[in-house]
Order: structure tokens, then C-alpha cells, then sequence
């Protein structure tokens, strides 16, 4: 078996053993399902009943700061915790390259978000028998938010493996992320010219709602590609230096 | 299967943490790598894993350069402090290190049964590893180590936080498996070489500065024989004379002169049993005691790392 898979399965299945599984999934559902359907008129702005659109915007737009607060508290012990129990030694002594251990991790958090969007299948198949939705941009929608877990996934495995303290782990990955989140926008309002432009084509908010409307852009596609491959390669190479 | 390291370094900044050590350990010797903590024991353990980058130097592993895939394909290791996945079951843990390891998977299960017969983890087995004993932690960190069935055990402190009857049974274990096995140890508790291994190396301050059995090393350390001795049937000054008479003796000390205890330094290459014995006869004397002295390994130890 590919040592990659191995530690997929591995850390996937201590999700579910230590509990953070459920719980994130049970935050992620409830807030997410709380605020797309809004029942309790609590907000009453962005839901789908106010909306009266058949589409899974109200979703979307939710699960945009959901996943952005959930995605660091599975990522933030990944490494973190092999560095404070010692394991990470084990770990690399094995048949197991520096890559593949990132990789490994990365994966399980990827399948884990995925099973989180995979429980939110049945908001795209209620609204659909509720009106002529757009599939395409559902799609495109989910795609979006894959994409984003993926770039903070590999955010936060990368704050992770800067430090064997999970908390410090989860907060800065929630400081790097909130960059690219929401700040880089704000900047980038602010100002005018080459500067503020190049700071819009860093905020993931920008690329988030190209890939939202529907169109898929080599752009954006390389974009968040770019920032995968700059997390975990920079974890790897914090890994390698073994200190 | 062998393993040769030559003239391995590792400096941590401008501290040399492992300066230019070279030795040998051959297939089916158990070594124990003796020294004071921060002397590079661990260090060199964790270059010869692979964990650490070397700085310099060379590891031959059956006679090969070893790269390394090679290394981790055959050597086992069992790190410092013993690192578990604490909330995982233990054949679920032994399971996970097989598969990294590279077992095929039709022959998991038949290695993680024989892991659990040859380490002892019958009873436990399906315990999580939180809820074990730390004898049973460390009978499992073991059994990883040895899950793929390597021909080479590096083993760092194997015994350290262990109650007395804990490592009675773990140093047993360590000797069963290095009948077939390469193995090399490191403590600091100076009995335990001596009842595990064949062969000692000590390392101070990054360097080999001892490299025998602990006879060899009693042997260099103590330079002549030296016996203590007990007679009656003459006043102690005529037996102190006589016996510094003699020919195969250096010098004798008196230890205790009412009981008339005398410890005797022989003259390098030279036994004075003998003699010794034949000077009482001659005199009628009564010889009470007659003990070797043996250099303790804790005065070797002190002297060749302070």
C-alpha cells in the first residue's frame, strides 16, 4: 500500500475516533443549515426563502466563513501533535518520506471537508425540486468551496508544522487565512493602481466568486493551485529540517 | 546483517554534537552505547535511522552504502522516550507501522500475530495503547520496531522509567532477539550493559573513547591484578614484610589492620595467587580470603567520561 494512502486512512479514521469529526460536522451542518434555510426567520436577509431564487447562493455564502473557521481546527494538530508527542520521529524512520507524510495529511483533511460538503448534497437536491436551478454554478459553487479548504488546508498544515502547540497552530493559520480571506479585499478597496490590483488578484474572495459565478478561469485555477503547492511545500521543508 | 559508521559528524551551530566516531557492529552482536546524557548517543542513533542528516561521514549497512530507503527498509528502531499513538488500539498501531513499513497485506496479519507472541502482548492487545502499563508502552514500541522484520535494532534507552521486574524482562527480550539480530543500544545505566550486550562502546563529548567487552575494558582500565587478601597466624607487620617479599608483587597496602586485610597490586602481566597462597603454607598461616578485585564499570565509566 502507498505509504500516502496509509496515513490518509490513518489520520482520517482518528477524526472519527477522537470525536472532532462529529463535532465539526455537527457545527458545520448546523450553522451552515441554520443560515441557508434561516427557519427561525432570525436574520431574515440571505436565505433562500427570502431570496426566492432556486439556487444554493445563501449556502455558499455560509459555508465561505464556516469552512474558513473549521478548516484550521483540523489541520492545527496534524503535525503540531506529532512534534509534541515525539511520533513525528517514528513517523519518518518508517518507509515514509517527508512528502508523503504532507501529503498524507493533506488528503485526510481534504476527504474530511469533502464528507462535510458530501452531508450538504440533500440542500442542492431539495432546491432543485423546488425550482429550475442552475447547475452548472452549483457546481461550480462546491468547486469553489474545495478549492478554498484545499488553500487552507495547506495553510494551516503549514502553521501547524511551524510549532508543537496546536492552539498556536490553529491561530495562525486563522491569521494567514484571514489575508487571504478577507483582508487583501479590503486593501485592495482602499487603494488605487498596480498595488491595489495585485492585492485583489491575492484575496481568495476574489477568485472564490469568479469560480462562483460559473466560469472556471485558468487564473483562478492557478491561483489557488499555487498557494497548495506553497503551503505544503513550505511544510515539507520545515519537516526537513527536523528541528 | 552488518553495520560500519565512519567517521560520522553532526555539529548542532558551533556545539559538535557527534565528532568523527567510526565502529563496527557485526550480525548478531548486541552493543551498548554507554555515556552521559548530551554525549551524542542519541544523536548518532538518529543519523544512523536517517532521521538526522549526517554533516559527514559514511554508513555501511551489510557491507553497502546506505541510502536512505535502504536503511529504513532494514533497520528498526525504537526512538527515545518511546513515542505512541496513544489513542489507537494496539493491533490497529502495530497494523499502521506494517503498512508504512511496507508489509504486503497478505502478510500483515501473520507479523502482527508474531509481533504480539514474541513481545508478549497477548493479554493487551486489544487494549488502546493509553490504557497499557508503561512496560507493555514499551513492549509495543518494540514491536514496531521490529514489525518488518529488520535485520538491524536501534534501540534508544530501551529500558529508562521501567520498574526492575519491567526490565529484567525487556533486557530478556533484547537478548532472545539478538541471537538473529543486529543490535545496538543506548543507556546510561551501566548494569544493563553489562547483563545485555557483547560489546561496549563508550562516547564522551562526541567521541568513542572506550570500544570493548566489559572484560577487555576491566582489562585496560585496571592495567594489573589486584587481590585482597586475609590471613591470621602472624602479627600483621611480619605478614606485610613478607608478602612485600615477594617476587610477583608490586606493593600491598594495608586495608584493615586488625582483622588483617591487605589488598595486594600484582606486577603488570604477573598473577600472585599462587604465590600468595604458598607463602601461608610455608608459614602455617591461615589464609581467611583471598577476592580478585574487579574494577567496577561505574569507575571505568567515571574515569574514562569526567
Amino acid at each position: 500500500m502507498n505509504p500516502i494512502w496509509v496515513i490518509t486512512k490513518k489520520e482520517l479514521g482518528s477524526f472519527f475516533d477522537s470525536l472532532i469529526a462529529y463535532v465539526i460536522l455537527i457545527a458545520f451542518l448546523g450553522l451552515s443549515g441554520l443560515f441557508t434555510w434561516d427557519p427561525f426567520e432570525l436574520i431574515g436577509s440571505s436565505d433562500i426563502f427570502f431570496r426566492k431564487q432556486a439556487d444554493l447562493q445563501a449556502f455558499f455564502g455560509i459555508a465561505y466563513w464556516t469552512l474558513f473557521f473549521f478548516v484550521p481546527a483540523l489541520t492545527m494538530r496534524q503535525i503540531a501533535e506529532e512534534r509534541k508527542t515525539g511520533t513525528i520521529e517514528l513517523l519518518l524512520t518508517k518507509d515514509v518520506t517527508d512528502r508523503q507524510l504532507i501529503i498524507g495529511k493533506f488528503l485526510a483533511c481534504f476527504l474530511m471537508v469533502c464528507i462535510a460538503l458530501a452531508f450538504t448534497l440533500p440542500y442542492y437536491f431539495t432546491v432543485a425540486k423546488l425550482g429550475d436551478i442552475d447547475h452548472g454554478a452549483t457546481l461550480c459553487g462546491y468547486l469553489g468551496l474545495l478549492l478554498m479548504s484545499a488553500a487552507y488546508i495547506s495553510i494551516g498544515l503549514f502553521s501547524s508544522s511551524v510549532t508543537s502547540n496546536q492552539i498556536v497552530a490553529f491561530l495562525l493559520a486563522i491569521l494567514i487565512g484571514v489575508l487571504f480571506h478577507i483582508l487583501f479585499e479590503v486593501m485592495a478597496g482602499n487603494g488605487q493602481g498596480w498595488f491595489s490590483n495585485l492585492l485583489e488578484n491575492m484575496s481568495l474572495r476574489y477568485h472564490f466568486d469568479s469560480i462562483q459565478r460559473g466560469v472556471i478561469d485558468t487564473k483562478d485555477l492557478v491561483y489557488f493551485a499555487s498557494i497548495i503547492v506553497l503551503g505544503l511545500g513550505l511544510s515539507e521543508l520545515i519537516i526537513s529540517k527536523r528541528s | 546483517m552488518d553495520i560500519k559508521i565512519q567517521n560520522l559528524s553532526k555539529s548542532y551551530g558551533v556545539q559538535k554534537a557527534v565528532d568523527h566516531i567510526s565502529f563496527e557492529v557485526k550480525t548478531g552482536e548486541i552493543v551498548g552505547f554507554l555515556g552521559p546524557n548530551g554525549a551524542g548517543k542519541t544523536t548518532t542513533m538518529k543519523m544512523i535511522t536517517s532521521y538526522l542528516d549526517k554533516d559527514e561521514g559514511d554508513i555501511f549497512i551489510g557491507g553497502q552504502p546506505a541510502n536512505e530507503r535502504h536503511i529504513k527498509k532494514h533497520i528498526g528502531y525504537l526512538p527515545e522516550h518511546n513515542p505512541l499513538y496513544t489513542d489507537m488500539p494496539v493491533i490497529d498501531y502495530l497494523e499502521f507501522c506494517a503498512a508504512l513499513q511496507g508489509v504486503p497485506k497478505p502478510e500483515m496479519p501473520g507479523r502482527v500475530r508474531e509481533m504480539v507472541r514474541v513481545c508478549g502482548l497477548d493479554v493487551e492487545k486489544h487494549k488502546r495503547i493509553r490504557e497499557l502499563s508503561k512496560g507493555y508502552r514499551q513492549r509495543v514500541g518494540l514491536a514496531q520496531a521490529m514489525i518488518h522484520d529488520p535485520e538491524i535494532l536501534i534501540l534508544d534507552e530501551p529500558t529508562t522509567g521501567l520498574d526492575p521486574n519491567q526490565i529484567v524482562e525487556i533486557r530478556e527480550l533484547i537478548r532472545k532477539l539478538g541471537k538473529e539480530k543486529t543490535v545496538i543500544l543506548s543507556t546510561h545505566i551501566l548494569p544493563e550493559v553489562e547483563a545485555t550486550c557483547d560489546r561496549i562502546l563508550i562516547i564522551n563529548q562526541g567521541k568513542i573513547v572506550a570500544d570493548g567487552t566489559a572484560d577487555v575494558l576491566r582489562k585496560q582500565a585496571q592495567g594489573q591484578q589486584v587481590l585482597r587478601v586475609r590471613i591470621s597466624g602472624a602479627d600483621t607487620d611480619t605478614i606485610f614484610e613478607r608478602l612485600q617479599g615477594l617476587p610477583t608483587i608490586a606493593s600491598v597496602d594495608i586495608l584493615d589492620a586488625d582483622n588483617q586485610r591487605f589488598e595486594l597490586q600484582s606486577v603488570p602481566e604477573q598473577l600472585s595467587n599462587q604465590a600468595t597462597f604458598e607463602l601461608c603454607v610455608r608459614n602455617k598461616w591461615v589464609l581467611l580470603e583471598m577476592i580478585p578485585y574487579e574494577t567496577r564499570l561505574e569507575d571505568i565509566f567515571r574515569n574514562l567520561t569526567l
